[in-house]
């Protein structure tokens, strides 16, 4: 017993200084010269200023947005510094009734869509902070925007288009739409002609 | 399941597998202690830290005293967490200011991270100072799955050796696995999944505006987004190889910022399988035949395959309850369709449930979707991999020990069958042996079950059950397998963060880890003293298609027997009132 201590003390603080020390600050060191964008949480700028991050979530609540999935953070939708997921089974009481008002909801904003409400847009995400709905969800809410911003829908398609990532090498992953992306893409459509920006 | 599904677990397969024998092969020659390419830079490292230490690196020990170096080990690591964590309002990196955290949820965490289960009872970004996350989780997130690779080590050379008492020496194996494979594999890893979006930095959180203000459950506007950020990609990428899995924030690498995107995930996913399957064929190098190792690594993908097909299966196929609700969940090229719920449209359902598959096949635990909201036939799945006892890959080192306990039992039971006395790779397979292996058999369902049985008799244990009926009692199930494994992933509903769970949680993985280690190195103790009994005819082949079928059979039995009823009460009837 005694003639481990001195090796298990030793070693474990030999560790901490090389695992827990040194290889995080070179990672960061490495990180900050070679990827500093995705490095410091892949902001996206306007005019030098920060306007939200790529790969996080917002949450769009009007009819002229695209709306992103839902999301269970506490204490309101989208709050990226508290991650979270509903963790509702699936018979949950609480789950239904969610799905349910979301599907009013999207009705609600658009009563002449009489198409099916794709899965995704109607469920909660893991992170609560999910960046990105289903092309088809997409497709779904791409007549009500249109509509609401009197744009005619094959430019907002077109919009959606440039906002839809592919699955990587063609196989991996799923095809979807970044939401922040798409809506900054249309208010900077609506506002440029009156040169706001 | 769709045609792009069956080719990412095609390709999933296929690049394991690859991969797998090189660096079994490499691994090979770290515990041999043969040159590698590394040596250059970290032989003169490695002999400086036996020098500080006091190591005599050409030392062996007998299993005793090894048990002890690692278990020494092991409390020095519990105690330095547990102290970082209590006392992380008063050192530096902390720019959130975060407090001390609780002594119960500090005792769990500690445990946690010293057995190499990585539970996590806390939220990371709003709990662990970056301090804490650096030095005392990244850290053991390293040493810890070291320590299992080293008691493989150990155990491996009491199967290949004969006549003799020392089986190596903790000290240098553990030093060798940290150095010579986790490091290097982590660093390239960080790195690449800094280059998809990851965050590696030491910057305080960042404040966004939003787009469209929010209102929050008090009534009060929201009108800004605040980022967590922090050193995250260093402690993933070992989260993910060492069979760790506890994220740097709170839904793990189902964050955008742990995980961005399907390459990530691939690679994350890779990680989670690498080293525990690498190891089968490090394990037939070792004892000097490779089919052995061939073997075990079958008869692991042989129980994975399926049962993520399984999952898969049940997850595409959707949630009946919400059928009638004019909600399209049919998978097409242009979406997932299936269960979304709690789960990210980068992933969609395939590589959301082989994710979760293999997650609990190693002992992993990482999730990148919340296995609480999966269909019950899914969930079963999750929970069922853990309770064949983290053998079908398993954590890093632990799995494997406990698969060749199996291959143990298998052999054994197989020569009461023909009457033949039980032989495994030239040791006589007798009454300690067999006592040995049925202790770490039965040592986990009895603790997984009768915790959960006093969890769910008890009003602590109840009040913070989550959901209501079967799915209830499946999460609080789940949080004792999980934790009786050293698995670490959850049905996260559950309030697991109060002083009961915090407690039993901990005893649990102290149980899983340590009462499995000792007895493993006295197993292998005793083999290494045993003369080499030659091959004969009469000899059972271990390495045939019969055996691992054999093998197969055993380990689902002896899996069924101890949970089938467990599981009934659980997703079974969930899944049969779901689908009535």
């Amino acid at each position: 017993m005694k003639q481990h201590l001195r090796p298990a003390v030793a070693l474990l603080v030999l560790f901490t200084l090389i695992t827990g020390a040194l290889y995080p600050l070179l990672i960061v060191g490495i990180a900050q010269g070679v990827f500093p964008f995705e490095a410091n949480g892949s902001i996206i700028q306007r005019d030098g200023n920060p306007i939200g991050s790529a790969l996080i979530g917002q949450q769009f609540t009007s009819a002229k947005y695209f709306w992103s999935r839902l999301s269970a953070t506490a204490p309101f939708p989208y709050n990226a510094g508290a991650s979270s997921g509903s963790n509702y089974g699936p018979m949950n009481r609480s789950l239904l009734n969610a799905t349910r008002s979301r599907v009013e909801q999207l009705r609600g904003a658009d009563s002449l869509n009489m198409q099916s409400i794709p899965v995704d847009l109607a469920t909660a995400s893991a992170s609560g902070l999910d960046p990105h709905i289903s092309i088809q969800s997409a497709q779904y809410q791409l007549s009500r925007v249109a509509r609401e911003r009197n744009l005619p829908e094959v430019k907002v398609r077109s919009l959606v288009e440039q906002c839809t990532e592919s699955r990587t090498f063609g196989f991996l992953g799923e095809p979807r739409v970044n939401v922040l992306k798409l809506n900054l893409a249309l208010d900077g459509l609506t506002s440029s002609p009156k040169g706001a920006d | 399941m769709t045609v792009a599904g069956v080719i990412q677990l095609v390709f999933f397969l296929i690049v394991l597998t690859a991969l797998s024998r090189p660096l079994g092969a490499y691994m090979a020659r770290v515990f041999r202690r043969e040159r590698t390419f590394l040596d250059p830079i970290l032989g003169p490292v490695e002999r400086i830290m036996y020098r500080l230490s006091g190591v005599n690196k050409d030392e062996e020990m007998d299993w005793k005293g090894n048990a002890v170096a690692m278990l020494v080990f092991s409390v020095a690591g519990l105690l330095a967490v547990y102290a970082l964590q209590r006392l992380q309002h008063l050192l530096p990196f902390n720019p959130q200011g975060l407090g001390a955290v609780t002594p119960d949820s500090a005792f769990n965490t500690a445990v946690s991270f010293a057995s190499n289960t990585n539970w996590q009872g806390y939220a990371g970004e709003t709990t662990m100072s970056y301090l804490t996350q650096m030095v005392g989780l990244t850290v053991q997130n390293f040493v810890s799955a070291a320590a299992g690779m080293a008691l493989l080590a150990l155990f491996i050379r009491g199967i290949a050796r004969h006549s003799t008492r020392m089986l190596g020496n903790f000290w240098v194996d553990l030093t060798r696995s940290t150095l010579y494979i986790l490091l290097p594999l982590s660093m390239v890893l960080a790195v690449v999944l800094v280059s998809q979006g990851v965050v590696q930095n030491l910057s305080s959180y960042k404040t966004v505006p939003l787009v469209e203000p929010v209102v929050d459950a008090s009534g009060a506007k929201v009108t800004t987004q605040t980022l967590p950020m922090g050193p995250a990609a260093s402690q993933i990428a070992i989260k993910q190889l060492g069979t760790n899995g506890g994220g740097f924030f709170n839904v793990n690498s189902a964050h955008p910022f742990e995980n961005p995107t399907p390459v990530s995930n691939f690679l994350e996913m890779l990680s989670i399988l690498l080293i525990p399957a690498a190891l089968c064929f490090t394990y037939g190098e070792l004892v000097r035949d490779k089919r052995q190792g061939w073997a075990v690594f079958a008869a692991m993908m042989i129980i994975f395959i399926p049962l993520t097909a399984t999952a898969v299966w049940a997850e595409q196929a959707g949630n009946p309850a919400i059928i009638g609700m004019g909600i399209d969940q049919t998978a097409s090229d242009i979406q997932p369709g299936g269960n979304m719920e709690g789960k990210e449209v980068r992933f969609g359902i395939v590589n959301s449930a082989l994710w979760a598959t293999a997650t609990t096949a190693a002992s992993n635990g990482s999730v990148n979707s919340m296995h609480d909201s999966y269909m019950p036939l899914g969930g079963a799945v999750t929970l069922f991999m853990m309770q064949l006892g983290e053998v079908v890959f398993g954590g890093v080192g632990s799995g494997l020990y406990g698969m060749l306990v199996f291959v143990i039992v298998a052999v054994f039971v197989a020569g009461l069958l023909v009457g033949r006395t039980p032989e495994y790779l030239g040791h006589k397979i007798e009454a300690y042996e067999m006592k040995m292996a049925s202790l770490l058999i039965l040592i986990m369902p009895i603790t997984v079950l009768a915790l959960t049985a006093l969890a769910v008799v008890s009003e602590p244990g109840r009040a913070t059950i989550h959901n209501p009926g079967a799915h209830g009692f499946s999460e609080v199930m789940y949080l004792f397998t999980s934790q009786g494994n050293n698995n670490g992933s959850a049905f996260a509903g559950i309030g697991a963060n109060t002083p009961f769970y915090n407690t039993l949680g901990g005893i649990a993985m102290l149980i899983a880890r340590f009462w499995i280690a000792v007895p493993t190195l006295a197993l292998a103790g005793s083999l290494a003293a045993k003369r080499l009994v030659p091959t004969t005819e009469g000899t059972l082949p271990t390495h045939t298609p019969l055996f691992v079928f054999w093998l197969v059979v055993v380990i689902i039995i002896v899996g069924a027997l101890n949970f089938l009823p467990a599981l009934a009460l659980g997703p079974f009837v969930e899944h049969f009132m779901l689908c009535t």
